[in-house]
């Protein structure tokens, strides 16, 4: 649900980076905001309890230029990974534009990583999304960790629908913008599609 | 991404605009905006040169959001009028038609009793507005002239450029 604006001359886009608790979500648009002009980013606001968990959401403002005299804008949000925050998880899903969904590659991580994207599947439905039909892209973080999944069987678990998916360490920023640029290139092909 | 897409034109945007401009003055308020259900400011009134109105209109977009979540825990479908008071600086939050969060900040300059009387005015003048927004491009784009006026320009190299 982009919102453009033919008066300021500008498209605003919601991606929304979903996936299990300490994943990695906070981390990576943390790295987004260290690395981005600050020209071309507004503030990082991060609703979180006293222990850095995000308990409502974290929210970033991206400008990343301009198409045919346009300003394009993305706003990055995270939902809360922890289970008993369902009610948050499905409210920051209203209006989203494309979904990039975090998965931990640790081995003991793997149940609430499928968890956590079945709850993405059925919380997109009750908004009246599918996620088969949204703009999406996978990353596989904390590659560096000792006892990881090999990404092959990341992938036959998780990426039923074929998408890109990257591997990542965020806490590095390896992967990171990659990932965005997967997604947030979706979203503008599916604009230009139905425009 | 379907017809609930937003869409503003330059005409009804300076509509929206006199109109805030014309609830600032009447009710005496520091800053009036305009934000989209999903969090995206569409227009703004006032002294906004200090207030980081991005962040703001996102948070009060997830303010509403999660009201509207507790409403229907209490078997309600929706409060319609969010009112925080402060020291200095109060803010009342009303939503317009369906979609669209309609925001006042203000200070002891003004009450909380003008501030509703004028946004319950302006209101009905916003509801008509995007009534016609809505209308107009479910209009345009059955006739096919949003695709000659932009989207069909943006070639694939033009998203890739923005990658660079």
């Amino acid at each position: 649900m982009s919102f453009i604006n033919y008066s300021s001359r500008e498209i605003n886009c919601k991606i929304v980076y979903y996936g299990p608790g300490l994943c990695g979500k906070t981390t990576n648009l943390q790295y987004i905001y260290r690395r981005t002009n600050p020209d071309q980013k507004g503030k990082l606001i991060s609703l979180a309890t006293e222990t850095e968990r995000t308990l409502f959401f974290d929210f970033l403002p991206l400008a990343l230029g301009d198409i045919k005299g346009f300003k394009i804008r993305f706003h990055l949000y995270t939902v809360p990974g922890q289970v008993f925050y369902a009610a948050s998880r499905k409210l920051i899903l209203k209006g989203v534009d494309g979904v990039v969904f975090v998965g931990d590659s640790q081995i003991e991580r793997m149940d609430s990583n499928l968890e956590s994207y079945e709850d993405l599947r059925i919380n997109l439905n009750e908004q009246g999304y599918e996620l088969e039909k949204l703009p999406f892209a996978i990353q596989y973080n904390k590659r560096d960790l000792p006892n990881v999944v090999p990404v092959a069987e990341m992938d036959k678990l998780l990426n039923k629908r074929r998408v890109p998916y990257f591997e990542a360490v965020a806490v590095t920023g390896k992967g990171v913008f990659e990932t965005l640029k997967a997604v947030a290139k979706q979203v503008l092909f599916e604009l230009k599609k139905h425009y | 991404m379907t017809g609930s897409d937003l869409v503003m034109y330059e005409e009804e945007f300076r509509r929206i605009d006199v109109e805030l401009q014309k609830l600032h003055q009447q009710a005496n308020a520091k800053v009036v905006f305009l934000v989209d259900k999903n969090g995206q400011l569409i227009a703004s009134a006032g002294e906004t040169h200090d207030i980081d109105t991005t962040s703001l209109a996102s948070l009060t977009a997830g303010n509403i959001a999660a009201t509207g979540g507790i409403a229907r825990l209490l078997g309600e479908k929706e409060f319609t009028i969010l009112f925080h008071e402060g020291e200095k600086d109060n803010i009342h939050i009303s939503l317009i038609g369906q979609r669209i969060i309609l925001v006042v900040i203000f200070d002891g300059r003004s009450s909380l009793g003008l501030v509703r009387l004028r946004v319950k005015k302006a209101s009905e003048t916003l509801t008509r507005i995007f009534e016609e927004i809505t209308q107009k491009v479910e209009k345009d784009r059955g006739e096919g002239k949003l695709e000659e006026s932009l989207f069909a320009e943006i070639s694939d190299e033009d998203i890739d450029n923005l990658f660079r």
